[in-house]
This record gives structure tokens, C-alpha cells and sequence, in this order.
């Protein structure tokens, strides 16, 4: 795909982002006004930076090519994205930011004051963050196969070092306004090619979306074969594709199904429930749970919250974070939607993560407009996983810097690393995801999100609302049960990624264990913290007043 | 599948810790490893004093040290925590120990000072050991029962115990001591503030109240707040935003006095704003910076306050472009803040009062950093860390 100004807009984006965070903000923040420095985050500020560290790749590019591919069942995936702060607003913001917590681990120490479920805390953030970094990187390297036509392995490779350094130097910390900046392009880069795709949508007489007869391609099209597969053609015959054979259709002709990608068609599409029956209801469920009750564990985000002043400003950020999520998720699923009708193609292919960079392009036509939109998505995509995995490598070099490396050196419990700490930190953080994104190529960016979410939701948040709801939770009974269920979740998780290929029930289960997970994680940590009803802190009042009382009542 | 490696995990670490377990070779080691563990067990709660909880939480450990079939820990008043056998003699288990306590002897109890009703009652002999605090107070008693007279055993045992458990809660005191000191030197920092500082704002202010007595006005409310804020009673801790507002007050002073001669410039990252640090430590600093880069040097005077979000911590920076000191002279001062050299040792005190607190509140390394050289300005520089389970920034 020729198009000149993909490139200038991807550097320009980069420099932008790094330009800002190194020098913009620092020198407009010099002042002598007192009033004007110490002001600070507004919520609607801070929502905006939350919301631009949040909307990673996978909701930027997974979510349309989810939609794509499988129709109305993966809605839940925005939905539960963006009701995820529900949860949060609803049992934890408010109470974690009177903690004083900074971190997860942290929220450990002020309720349970167990160094060893600090520990146990970090290995979690620890394997949270790296797994939410791979399809963040994987992203990448689909974003710059697609524009430039570099080999997969380059793109992850270059912008998992550029990240990494950028961090590890100290650019790109968790600054407020350029993580804010972020948030607005990345809603402009989705919604003003999205407006002029409806547009076109409606000068080209609303093709169906859903024909009950499958899907036609709208022009000329030739297809190059990248794997072996089996075609089954509209007429009803099938045939047997080798690599590197080139297909042609012309306008009009049918899209033929393809034996090595899985995807839903006609009413299929178009209505919920599939046809494994409970199964696929199990996994919906279980898509509900994690990204319902996940985002409340994901390091980055938790971060955020201690940039507000109160409890009461944390809650006023959560929901302009809904607000400005949820209206976010609006798009992708628009564009999974108009790329039934014009990109095709990629159903064929199977790379509908990348539908989103090529919609525009093949809709609004290869004129000057088209090649511009285009560059916009791109440029959109790139500030994604800019943003999100710069966010995440930041909280987990920070941990690991804090509570791995300052006890490695023996300085002692407690005591907090320092810059050289936290760059080497910052440098093992990065390249684990890159070496993992370089092996797992074939999974979709937004099911190793989704199983991210799960892990989060079976081990922080039955320790999140149970430590902050119930004053009964011992330190014994929290390492159980996120031991118990993120353990299992990890379990899950790997023998997603590595382990043999499975079917049936026990498919299910692995790809997506939330449902059982969660309340299993729940259910161990009710009863061993009953067991060991010896071990609550003795200062559980105290912490709980500390948690719950408002700020105003300045006890 | 997935129990499979559960069963693995559980596995590896059971066969790692009972590897752990077996490299305590001899018989000895072994008994010595665990007299020493139950007694670290033990000494976690009565490190915090000697109360209720702490007594029921350290007492399980305590007669394990003992060996006895029942061991209760009193204070002069009640009986604090009784565990094992001996509930029913907890009058008189009492009574023993307030005599032990009032004449600070050890004695030992045989059946005929236990009377008992119960036909079954196990309880034949008790030895009572009163523990002995700091400076020869007697804050309370062992009592061990035993179902057989008291063998000297025992005696021995439970009086070792008591003498250890004795000193246990004199570090408990001498943690609560230092803690009081703390305490004292921010009463201590307060006072030492005021006097320059109340002297000068008052005459600023005096020379505004015919010429301009809206600013005198609005001058006298500020310093009224800045005073409430120094003075106020409550809380150890405070937050860079509510330090910032006081040294905001301060400065707005300080610049009737100077006029245009005191330059400001403030960068603040505001995620570090709600950071928790200790009461009263940023004060001096600038304090200080106005002190060293204007009042003896001719011209305009440039002050800078730095605050830097730096991922798990916030990095101040608090710098002059004055005069500057000689590096020999404050390294001096700080190690001996006695010293009365003139007009610059309410300065050491002040840095050197900064530097202990947040050594004591946060660790060693997160002391205060001073760069300067005579004519070179002056840089001080503290990381303040976002989380620390000490910090209660509103408590």
C-alpha cells in the first residue's frame, strides 16, 4: 500500500508524544504563580489521561476486527471495556484513593501489612502488565506491516526498544496532559475518517451489512494466499489454495468461506448466541466478568487514581472516564461494521485486526482523502500503543523496581529504588513482552486483552472489594484465594499460549476461565480468611474508617 | 490439565521447603532454631507494648518458651492474656502476681496457696515471675502453671522468659520514645521558625498599614493562616499541596519585605501534588533559599522550587543563586547542630532537623542531598517516595 503520508504522520505523532513529554509541559508549567503551580489534576483532566492510557491497540485495532469477524457476539467486548469503570466507580475508586495506595501492592501493605502478600501482589502486577503488553506490541507490529509492508517481527521488535528506552530515559513518564493529548487524538484519528465513511456509506445506497446471501466484494480484488487452505466457494464446490498463489475476484462476486478462519456470516452474524450452544453462553458470561470486574487490577490504570486530591475527585474522574470511553468504543464498532462492506477481503485472509488501518483507504478510494484518512488511522493506532504500553512499562518497571530490585540489592524492606533501579527495571520490563509478542502472532489482540482482564479479575478484584468491604479478609485468606484464582487464570493463560490445542468443554474453560475463576478466587479467599479468623489485623477498624469516611470530615 | 500443575507447584514448593527445613542438621541446631523463631514470633506483638491484644497475641509463643500447661501475662490491674490450663484459678493467679509485681520478687506457688474446689483441677503449682521494664518499672508478671509442684526447671525457664520478655518491652519504650523525639523536634522546628520570621513579617507589615492598609489588611490574613497551618496540633504528615499553600503565604510575606529583590520560579508536576511527607519539611528549605539567596547579597535574588514526578517517588528540588556556604562549614554544622556559630546556625539546625526527620520517616537513603560553594548558590534536594506505610497524611 503506497500512501505517502502514513509515514510522516506515524514520526510526527512519535515526536510529538516524546517532544511534549520532555520539554512542552515543563517549560508552560514554569511559573511564579503559586495558584496557577499548584493546581491540581481536574478530574475531567485526569479522566481524559486515564482514558488515553487505557484505549490500548486492542481497542483501537481488536475490537473492529473482532466485530468483523464474529458480528454481535464480541459487543461485549466494548461493553465490558467500558463497564469496567462502573465497577471500579462502583467499589474501589473512592476507597483505594484514601488508602494512599500507590500501587496494588501497596493497598496490600496499608490493609493486611503483609510484606509477603506485597510480594505475592507484585508477581501479579508483574504478569499482568507483561501480558497486557504483548498484544499492545503485537498491534505495532501489525500497524507497520500493514502501512509499510515491513516484516511482522520488525515493527513489534523496533517499537517494543523505542518504548523501553523511552521509558528507561525517563521521557514519557505518567505525564497528565500528554496521556490526555492522547485520549482526544486517538477519538479524532477513529472519528473523522468514521464520519466520512457513513457518509460514503450513504452515497453508495447502504449496502447491507448482513446480506442473508453472504458477502460481495465491492471492486476488483486479487488476494494473495499467505497459508494453505481450503476455499468453499458460493456455488457449493470447494477448492485447495497454496502459499503464495494470487486470487482475483471482480466486483460483485461472492466472498468464499475459508477453512482457516473462523467467522460468522448472514444471520449468524447478525444475531447473539452461536451454535455451541451453553458454551458459547459460558463465554459470553465469562467475557462479562473479566472485563467487567478486570479493569479494576490493571496496574496502569490504578496508578492514575492517586493523581487525584480526594476520594470524592476520584470518583468524578471515574465517570468521565465512562463517558469518555464509552463514547470512544462507538467507533470501532462502526468501522468492524462498514469493513463487512467494503474489506472483505480480510475474511479471506484472516487479518481482520488490521480492518481499521486499511477501511478508509479502500472506502473513500486512494485519491488525496483516502490516503490522508488512512494516515490519520495510522497515526491514531501508533499513539494507542505509544501511549498504553508506555503507561504499562512504567508501572511495572515501577514495581519492579521497588519491591524486587531494592530487595535484591538488600537495602532492606520498604525503602524505594533508585533512577538506575529503575531503568534496569524499566529495560527487563520491556523485553519480555517483545520476546513473547515475536512468538504469538497468531492470536487475536484483543483475546490476549481479554484473557489480561482475566487474570486481573480473578486475583485483584476479590482482594480489591473484599479488603475494602469486608472486614473479615486476613492476609493468609487473600494470598489463597489470588493464589487459587489467578493462579488458575494463569494457568488458563498459558496453556492458551503454549499448550496443545483443545476442544469441547475444556476448550472453553482455558479461553475464557473468568466464570469459574472468579468465584472460585472469591470463594477461597471468604473461606481461608474464616479459617484464620486469628490473623485480621488489628487495626481493621482504623483502616476501614481510613478507607470509608470522607475526606471532609477530616478525622 | 490445569490441576495438574497445581498439584506440580504444590509439589516443588513443599519438597523446597522441607529441603529448607532439613539443612538444620543436629539435634541442637534444631532446638536452638526453634526456641529462637518462637521467641521472634513472640517478640513482634510485645514489641508494640504491652496491652491486651499484644499480650493474646504473644502469650501461645511465650508458653511454648515456657513449657508450661498454663501461662498468663498480667499487668497490675488484670489479668491481660491466659493461655492452656488454670482458667479457674484466675483470682488468685492474680493476686500472686500483684504482690510480685508490688515488691518485684519472683515466688512460687505450691498446692496449699492454690486451694481449689474442683476435684478434677489439674492446677498444683504456679510460678510467678514479674517482668522487669526500663529504668526498674514494673509493668507486669509471668505467671506459669504447673500441674505438679514447680520443678526448678521451670522456675528457671519462666524466669529467663520473663527477664526476655522484660526487655522486649523496653525497646517497645524506646521505640515509643523515639517516636515522642520525632515529635518534639517538629514542636522544636516551629519554635525555632517564628522568631526571625515573625519579627520581619510584622515590621513588612507595619510599613503598609498607613501607606496601603488594603495590602496591610490582606498581609496580616495571610500571615494569620500561614501561623494556624505552623502551629496547628494535629498530624505528623502533611501533603506537597497543603506545604505548598503554607510556603505560598510565607513567600506573599516575604515579598512585602523585598519587594521585586525576591524572585519566585516554580515548577510543580501536579501528579506529585497529593504525595504525604513529613509536617513542616519543605518550610525550611525555602526559608532558608530566601535567607541565603537575598538577605546578604546586593540585587535581585532568583528562588526555585522543583517538584518532579520520577515513578514511584517525587524528586524536590528547593535551589538560590545567593551566596552560597563553604561545604566544610555545613558538613559541620549538620554533624554537630549544638554549634553557635552566629547567625548561620539556625540554618544547620534547620537542614539538619529536615534531614533526621525524613531519614527516620522514609529510611537512610532518602536523607536531604545539599549542593553548594561559597558564590555558587545553593541546591537542596529531598525524594519523598508516593507510598509509605508510615505516612498517614491525614492522621
Amino acid at each position: 500500500m503506497d500512501n505517502p503520508y502514513v509515514v510522516p504522520a506515524i514520526v510526527a505523532v512519535t515526536l510529538a508524544t516524546v517532544a511534549i513529554g520532555f520539554y512542552g509541559l515543563r517549560l508552560a508549567r514554569t511559573t511564579s504563580d503559586f495558584l496557577v503551580a499548584s493546581r491540581t489534576v481536574s478530574p475531567t483532566w485526569n479522566a481524559a489521561a486515564i482514558g488515553g492510557e487505557y484505549l490500548s491497540a486492542a481497542s483501537f485495532l481488536g475490537i473492529a476486527g473482532l466485530i468483523l469477524k464474529y458480528g454481535v457476539d464480541v459487543l461485549w467486548y466494548p461493553v465490558g471495556f467500558a463497564a469496567g469503570y462502573l465497577a471500579l466507580l462502583l467499589f474501589v475508586a473512592a476507597p483505594l484513593r484514601r488508602s494512599g495506595a500507590f500501587t496494588l501492592p501497596d493497598f496490600c501493605e496499608v490493609r493486611l501489612h503483609s510484606r509477603r502478600l506485597r510480594k505475592l501482589a507484585t508477581a501479579f502486577v508483574v504478569f499482568i502488565g507483561w501480558l497486557y503488553l504483548v498484544p499492545q506490541l503485537q498491534g505495532a507490529g501489525l500497524t507497520l506491516s500493514t502501512v509499510t509492508g515491513a516484516p511482522y517481527f520488525l515493527g513489534a521488535l523496533l517499537v517494543g526498544a523505542v518504548v523501553t528506552a523511552n521509558v528507561a530515559l525517563g521521557g514519557m513518564r505518567a505525564i497528565t496532559f500528554v496521556q490526555a493529548f492522547q485520549y482526544w487524538l486517538k477519538l479524532t484519528a477513529l472519528a473523522v475518517p468514521a464520519m466520512f465513511l457513513i457518509l460514503h456509506w450513504q452515497a453508495d445506497g447502504r449496502p447491507q451489512v448482513a446480506a442473508a446471501d453472504g458477502l460481495t466484494f465491492p471492486r476488483d480484488t486479487v488476494v494473495v494466499v499467505e497459508d494453505r487452505a481450503v476455499l468453499t466457494l458460493p456455488d457449493g464446490s470447494s477448492r485447495e489454495v497454496t502459499p503464495g498463489e494470487e486470487l482475483s475476484f471482480s466486483a460483485g462476486d461472492q466472498v468464499p468461506k475459508v477453512s482457516s478462519v473462523d467467522a460468522s456470516n448472514g444471520l449468524d452474524w447478525l444475531l447473539p448466541g452461536d451454535e455451541s450452544g451453553d458454551r458459547g453462553l459460558f463465554a459470553t458470561y465469562s467475557l462479562i466478568l473479566a472485563t467487567f470486574l478486570g479493569t479494576m487490577g490493571l496496574p496502569h490504570v490504578l496508578v492514575r487514581f492517586y493523581t487525584n486530591p480526594d476520594g470524592s475527585a476520584a470518583r468524578r474522574t471515574t465517570l468521565v472516564v465512562l463517558a469518555l470511553v464509552g463514547l470512544f468504543y462507538l467507533l470501532p464498532t462502526l468501522y468492524g461494521v462498514l469493513g463487512r462492506v467494503y474489506t472483505p477481503q480480510l475474511l479471506l485472509t484472516g487479518r481482520t485486526d488490521a480492518v481499521v488501518l486499511l477501511l478508509p483507504g479502500e472506502a473513500v478510494g486512494s485519491g488525496v482523502l483516502g490516503q490522508l484518512l488512512a494516515a490519520l488511522v495510522a497515526a491514531g493506532a501508533f499513539a494507542a500503543f505509544l501511549s498504553s504500553s508506555s503507561g504499562l512499562l512504567t508501572s511495572v518497571a515501577g514495581v519492579i523496581s521497588t519491591d524486587v530490585l531494592a530487595h535484591a540489592s538488600d537495602r532492606g524492606p520498604g525503602q524505594r529504588g533508585s533512577v538506575r533501579d529503575f531503568r534496569v527495571a524499566a529495560m527487563v520490563a520491556g523485553i519480555v513482552p517483545v520476546a513473547l509478542a515475536l512468538n504469538v502472532a497468531s492470536l487475536d489482540v484483543s483475546q490476549v486483552v481479554g484473557l489480561a482482564f482475566a487474570v486481573a479479575a480473578s486475583s485483584f478484584c476479590p482482594l480489591l472489594v473484599l479488603g475494602i468491604w469486608w472486614r473479615g479478609l486476613t492476609d493468609a485468606g487473600a494470598a489463597a484465594g489470588v493464589l487459587a484464582g489467578g493462579g488458575a487464570a494463569v494457568g488458563a493463560v498459558l496453556i492458551t499460549v503454549v499448550g496443545p490445542p483443545l476442544s469441547g468443554w475444556p476448550a472453553t474453560l482455558v479461553a475464557q476461565p473468568a466464570a469459574w475463576t472468579v468465584p472460585l478466587a472469591f470463594a477461597v479467599m471468604v473461606a481461608v480468611s474464616m479459617a484464620t479468623r486469628r490473623r485480621t489485623p488489628a487495626d481493621v477498624s482504623t483502616t476501614m474508617l481510613r478507607l470509608h469516611a470522607p475526606e471532609s470530615l477530616r478525622l | 490439565m490445569l490441576a495438574l500443575i497445581t498439584a506440580l507447584t504444590a509439589a516443588v514448593w513443599a519438597v523446597y521447603r522441607l529441603r529448607a527445613r532439613r539443612s538444620i542438621a543436629t539435634a541442637t541446631q534444631r532446638a536452638t532454631y526453634d526456641v529462637l523463631h518462637t521467641a521472634g514470633l513472640a517478640a513482634d506483638p510485645l514489641r508494640t507494648g504491652l496491652s491486651r491484644t499484644s499480650a493474646a497475641k504473644a502469650i501461645r509463643h511465650l508458653r511454648g518458651l515456657v513449657g508450661a500447661q498454663g501461662l498468663a501475662l498480667t499487668d497490675p490491674d488484670e489479668i491481660l492474656a491466659l493461655d492452656g490450663r488454670g482458667n479457674h484459678h484466675s483470682a488468685q493467679v492474680l493476686a500472686a502476681a500483684r504482690r510480685a509485681i508490688a515488691q518485684n520478687r519472683s515466688t512460687v506457688l505450691g498446692s496449699a496457696e492454690l486451694p481449689c474446689d474442683r476435684v478434677d483441677c489439674p492446677v498444683r503449682g504456679a510460678v510467678v515471675a514479674p517482668l522487669t521494664g526500663p529504668d526498674g518499672t514494673v509493668p507486669g508478671a509471668l505467671v506459669a502453671i504447673a500441674d505438679d509442684e514447680p520443678a526448678p526447671g521451670l522456675v528457671q525457664a519462666t524466669l529467663e522468659t520473663a527477664r526476655w520478655a522484660g526487655a522486649q518491652l523496653a525497646l517497645a519504650e524506646l521505640d515509643s520514645s523515639r517516636e515522642q523525639l520525632a515529635r518534639a523536634e517538629v514542636r522544636a522546628l516551629r519554635a525555632q521558625i517564628s522568631p526571625h520570621f515573625v519579627y520581619n513579617a510584622l515590621s513588612a507589615i507595619a510599613s503598609f498599614v498607613r501607606t496601603d492598609p488594603e495590602r496591610a489588611r490582606e498581609l496580616i490574613l495571610e500571615f494569620a493562616e500561614f501561623t494556624r497551618y505552623s502551629f496547628r496540633a494535629h498530624g505528623e504528615f502533611t501533603t506537597l499541596a497543603e506545604e505548598l499553600r503554607s510556603i505560598d503565604r510565607y513567600l506573599t510575606i516575604e515579598r512585602a519585605r523585598f519587594g521585586d529583590r525576591l524572585q519566585v520560579r516554580l515548577q510543580i508536576a501536579p501528579e506529585v501534588l497529593p504525595v504525604g511527607l513529613p509536617f513542616l519539611c519543605l518550610q525550611p528549605l525555602v526559608e532558608n533559599a530566601v535567607r541565603h539567596g537575598l538577605s546578604r547579597k546586593p540585587g535581585v535574588g532568583m528562588v526555585s522550587i522543583e517538584a518532579r514526578d520520577a515513578g514511584a517517588e517525587c524528586h524536590i528540588t528547593v535551589e538560590d543563586d545567593g551566596v552560597g556556604m563553604d561545604p566544610a562549614v555545613l558538613v559541620a554544622g549538620v554533624g554537630d547542630a549544638a554549634s553557635d556559630n552566629g547567625d548561620d546556625s539556625g540554618q544547620h539546625v534547620g537542614l539538619s532537623n529536615v534531614d533526621e526527620r525524613l531519614r527516620s520517616v522514609f529510611g537512610d537513603q532518602f536523607g536531604l542531598v545539599v549542593e553548594t560553594g561559597l558564590g555558587a548558590g545553593t541546591r537542596v534536594s529531598m525524594r519523598v517516595p508516593k507510598f509509605h506505610p508510615a505516612v498517614r497524611a491525614r492522621l
